[in-house]
């Protein structure tokens, strides 16, 4: 067996192992397992591709390969291992970011590299669709980094004729992609590169709040793409059963998870959601209505003499770093014969799953998890709703009010319970931005306060009374 | 436009095909370590990087080709990195699974 037969071999390995990590992933029960053989299969790749020959030599700067690798694990691993939980959908937004940029690179690297050859016309268009897709990738996930870390305002950024001057980007790179097929020109390749950076970030800004996950989602099937483009140019099988398996599911998963927020993707891309809430909600709002606010005591001993509760947890809960002793409380509550569940929103949080994983971390029972239809059928009969740092997902406007930017979005009814509880910093309206009728309900107390000192005070009156 | 470019494009076409019908049906909570498990699988670009340095012939491509390895890099390992911890976060039901699978026979 030939060198190369063997390499292309192992190629096919690492393949399959990809296949089966996606699969893995789809099941909780095979989910770690499948990424570890994933990271294995990859790991074959790379040192099956030092043995490679490219244009009829063994590689060379073997020595600059490996400096690259290890700055690249130096710097990867301490940020992935060590960064706060609340922090991982900004890290998985700029991991995925910068492969687009490396998709770019190694396709503008090889456009110069085989330019004098003078390549036929389709070689050089997968260049240029890897360049494309490549730097969008890269800009919109730096962006959408940027609005995760709070380093911008994770609202959307809108001004006057937004998706015009977008679709004229659009279009100038389409028209620059068309003019170096015709004149192989580096230069305009670099002109292409900067395009591409505008077009990922103009796309990108006009989104926020809840919808930067799904947002992520795509860039991550963008990315793949790019990838596929570039195993193209490359020829290498790999990179395009790689790249577009991660473009195709990518572009699946997004669509699943605006599903889940009850909206279709175009709506998601293009509404600027939540934009204009703030100028006519907020406003509107300093009517002088009174809402009722409660101190921990009060909220304690109502908690005390109930016989079921079910604790909505929130993004709040995450930062507050809460759910240690949340689960106390919960704890606290059953040793007194209270019923006590949580109703998880499957948005709850910045991520799906969010809410899971953090309930995990302290060790809540899963069967206390209930999912969002479960809840709400069960809420009725609740006698309070306790609110933990969550807003918009028990926001009654998503089901009554038309006009509301979310409405449509399935919600968790928490004002069926017979008292409602918000646990919140501030009046301040939730992440996308919108008003909460709730808060105003003659149920509803509210506890303000960081939610772990809030939770911590509450422990110690339940366990008085 | 060779048997090569069909080649190729009867992969991509496949691969279309696979990569849909594996992930037709995710819980939502498992929807952002997928979509972070993903995001590692597209790291495999770091096999491009290493090619196009390995082949690299001016200053250019050597600068071009050294960031592309530098980026491929955190993306492949900081991608599957993450991915293990966030699940890492699921296996405190590990006590669990056991009870499931006996209501699933029962059922």
């Amino acid at each position: 067996m030939s060198r190369e037969t063997l390499i292309d071999l192992l190629y096919l390995f690492s393949a399959t192992t990809f296949l089966f990590a996606l699969k893995g992933l789809g099941s909780p029960k095979h989910a770690r397992r499948g990424n570890l053989i994933a990271a294995g299969g990859m790991f074959v790749a790379i040192v099956a591709t030092f043995f490679k020959y490219v244009d009829g030599h063994p590689l060379h700067h073997v020595g600059l390969i490996l400096l690259g690798i290890f700055i690249g694990t130096v710097v990867a691993v301490p940020v992935a291992r060590f960064v706060k939980m609340t922090a991982m959908p900004q890290l998985v937004a700029i991991f995925n970011g910068v492969g687009g940029g490396a998709a770019a690179l190694v396709s503008i690297t090889e456009f110069v590299h085989i330019k004098s050859t003078h390549p036929a016309t389709y070689v050089t268009l997968e260049v240029l669709l890897g360049v494309l897709i490549g730097t969008v990738s890269f800009a919109g996930s730096s962006i959408a980094f940027a609005k995760l870390q709070e380093l911008m305002t994770g609202r959307p950024v809108t001004y006057p004729g937004q998706q015009i001057i977008n679709a004229v980007i659009g279009a100038g790179a389409l028209a620059l992609i068309v003019t170096i097929l015709v004149t192989e020109s580096t230069l305009l390749l670099w002109v292409l590169l900067a395009l591409s950076f505008i077009l990922g970030a103009a796309f990108v800004l006009p989104i926020g709040g809840a919808d930067v996950p799904v947002l992520i989602s795509l860039l991550n099937a963008f990315t793949g793409l790019a990838v596929a483009a570039s195993g193209f140019t490359l020829g290498s099988n790999l990179l395009i059963v790689a790249g577009t398996l991660v473009g195709a599911s990518g572009i699946l998963l997004t669509r699943l998870m605006s599903a889940a927020m009850g909206r279709s993707l175009s709506n998601v891309l293009f509404s600027a959601f939540g934009s204009n809430i703030t100028a006519s909600g907020a406003t509107e709002r300093d009517d002088g209505r009174s809402v009722r606010s409660g101190s921990a005591e009060d909220v304690g001993i109502l908690l005390s003499y109930a016989s079921r509760v079910v604790i909505i947890p929130g993004y709040g809960l995450a930062v507050a770093q809460g759910q240690f002793v949340l689960r106390e409380l919960g704890e606290l509550l059953e040793s007194k014969g209270i019923e006590v569940f949580y109703a998880i929103h499957p948005v709850a949080g910045r991520m799906p799953g969010h809410m899971n994983v953090l309930l995990a971390e302290a060790n809540v029972p899963y069967e206390q998890l209930k999912e969002m239809d479960e809840a709400n059928s069960e809420l009725q009969t609740a006698d309070v709703a306790l609110v933990v740092g969550a807003n918009d997902t028990v926001n009654p406007a998503a089901r009554d009010d038309k006009t509301s930017p979310i409405y449509g979005m399935p919600i968790i009814n928490a004002e069926l319970a017979e008292n409602v509880v918000f646990l919140k910093r501030s009046m301040r309206p939730g992440f996308a931005g919108i008003e909460n009728e709730l808060l105003y309900n003659p149920k509803t107390i509210l506890l303000f306060g960081d939610a772990k000192d809030s939770l911590t005070k509450m422990v110690a009156v339940v366990k008085a009374s | 436009m060779g048997n090569v470019l069909l080649q190729y494009a009867t992969v991509l076409v496949l691969s279309i095909f696979v990569g849909t019908e594996i992930i037709s049906k995710v819980p939502s909570i498992l929807h952002t370590p997928l979509m972070s498990g993903s995001n590692a699988i597209h790291g495999v670009i770091l096999v491009g990087s290493m090619l196009v340095l390995g082949s690299a012939t001016t200053n250019l491509e050597e600068v071009l080709g050294f960031l592309a390895v530098i980026l491929g890099t955190l993306n492949v390992v900081g991608g599957f990195v993450v991915t293990d911890r966030m699940l890492e976060m699921f296996k405190a039901r590990a006590p669990q699974p056991r009870k499931t699978e006996t209501e699933e026979v029962a059922s």
